[in-house]
């Protein structure tokens, strides 16, 4: 019976001697210091205005203008697929524009002497409010990744062109997100899809406020979640949602688009009702955007007043 | 030789870091880019061992973390990319260190590298409560994330592998004849 004493020790020694192949073993201090360096990291990042925030401007100093400069090499081929669509599928797009384009015709016709009347009000008491602002054009020259679970982007106007942090960016079709932090060529901006976001929203046919938090959502085109402070009120399918406005217009500036509803459920729970918000901003597509700064801003590049202007 | 071989390691997370901010955004899968700063990681890792991967590994999880757009936690993607680092360099050494990976397992360890990385970052953020996503979304980007770092392992990894394993050779060179002498 002394055969079959260890079956496992040859195994072992096997492992053992791939080990030692490669000389002494890989020292685990270097490893432990570095997983403390981490987690020191992490608690000094915990305190706003902290050591960490420094480093960030360092590195955002650094690596902004050499993001400009990558953004600026890749600009032209981005381009390229719109080269590639066919005939039939242009034809299709110029009908549904033409129809679309119709309809809007249609509706501004038989609508314009209220619009018109809205807009003169809406003027003045804009005027009064908060005496207008100017919109500094940025694009779009790094996102951050899915991976990091956070929604924002990079564009190329920083303090130089007159962004602070907490200034309102728009586009084409409406609210963007905000800005966190600026560098002297560059800013972060944190979208409204961004789980952390949260947005004072209005529902335009009720005048109902609520507020619209981003759910980081993956699925196609993602979604806001509008949670409106009254329980009571109903928003219907196709309402449109814009910026309740902020004291001063910071962070967001009132007015400005977001969304339209999509859906409506209730929470028996939490007796709330919430909606479903559709942005009109299409976020996977970023590239030119507008920073909201006060008017009389002085800034390094031509912005655009708010009576159309360029200055 | 020492500082070269840090500058070129350096160089390679800032390209990294430039292109998979910048330039992938493009293409992004539902807003997940590959991950080119874990690519370098473990190309790294493959050829010099855990405690350069370590070492490294950390270098571009604070990139990552610090530079512009991102506004997580910061230390977050360096812890990730230590222990993507640390591990993949295990996996070599466990193997016989001297022979080159086949493609077959470099497309695994990557693999293996993308759902660690990804998971330490995700689970970070659940803990330290940074991130409100739910789980399903969290598993969600985890598995394209996985997809699109294997897609785009043929691109990077050569590249990587080939500029860490030039500046090696003069080191592997030294290493192997005091081997034979002992």
């Amino acid at each position: 019976m002394t055969a079959p004493t260890n079956p496992y020790r040859g195994r072992e020694r096997r492992w053992r001697g791939a080990g030692r192949l490669d000389g002494p073993t890989p020292s685990r201090a270097l490893l432990v210091a570095l997983l403390l360096a981490c987690a020191c990291l992490i608690t000094l990042d915990q305190q706003t205005d902290g050591p960490v925030e420094a480093g960030r401007e360092v590195v955002g100093e650094a690596v902004g203008p050499l993001q400009s400069g990558a953004a600026g090499l890749v600009r032209p081929f981005t381009a390229v697929p719109e080269w590639l669509r066919t005939q039939s599928s242009l034809r299709e797009d110029v009908a549904a524009l033409e129809a679309e384009n119709s309809r809007l015709r249609q509706e501004a016709a038989t609508s314009g002497l209220d619009r018109n009347r809205l807009a003169e009000l809406d003027g003045l008491t804009r005027a009064a409010q908060d005496g207008g602002f100017t919109l500094v054009p940025a694009r779009v020259v790094a996102m951050g990744p899915m991976q990091s679970f956070s929604r924002t982007v990079t564009i190329d106007a920083g303090e130089r062109a007159g962004v602070t942090p907490d200034m309102t960016v728009i586009d084409n079709d409406g609210l963007v997100g905000r800005v966190l932090r600026t560098t002297r060529t560059t800013a972060t901006v944190l979208l409204v899809m961004d789980p952390e976001s949260v947005v004072g929203g209005r529902v335009g046919e009720s005048m109902e406020i609520g507020f619209l938090r981003g759910r980081g959502a993956i699925e196609d085109g993602g979604r806001l979640t509008l949670d409106l402070v009254d329980g009571s009120v109903v928003p219907a399918e196709g309402d449109t949602v814009v910026t309740w406005g902020s004291d001063g217009g910071a962070p967001y500036v009132a007015g400005v688009p977001i969304g339209r509803v999509q859906q409506v459920w209730s929470s028996p729970r939490e007796t709330a009702k919430f909606a479903e918000i559709e942005p009109f901003v299409d976020f996977s597509s970023l590239d030119l955007v507008g920073v909201a700064v006060p008017s009389g801003t002085r800034s390094d590049r031509g912005v655009l007043e708010a009576d159309g202007s360029i200055r | 030789m020492r500082a070269l071989r840090a500058a070129v390691a350096l160089g390679l997370v800032l390209v990294a870091l430039l292109v998979q901010s910048s330039v992938l955004g493009h293409v992004a899968w539902q807003g997940v880019v590959p991950n080119l700063c874990l690519l370098v990681v473990v190309g790294a890792a493959l050829v010099r061992g855990p405690e350069f991967g370590a070492l490294l590994g950390f270098v571009a999880g604070v990139a990552l973390d610090l530079a512009p757009p991102a506004d997580h936690v910061a230390g977050r993607w360096a812890l990730a990319l230590v222990v993507v680092g640390w591990l993949v360099g295990r996996v070599r050494t466990a193997q016989t260190a001297d022979v080159r990976p086949s493609a077959g397992s470099v497309v695994l360890t990557v693999a293996a590298a993308s759902f660690v990385g990804t998971s330490v970052f995700a689970l970070s953020g659940l803990v330290l409560g940074d991130p409100v996503m739910g789980i399903g979304d969290l598993l969600t980007v985890i598995l394209v994330a996985l997809v699109l770092d294997v897609v785009a392992t043929p691109f990077v990894l050569p590249v990587v592998l080939a500029v860490v394993r030039r500046l090696d050779t003069e080191r592997e060179r030294g290493r192997r004849t005091e081997r034979v002498l002992t």
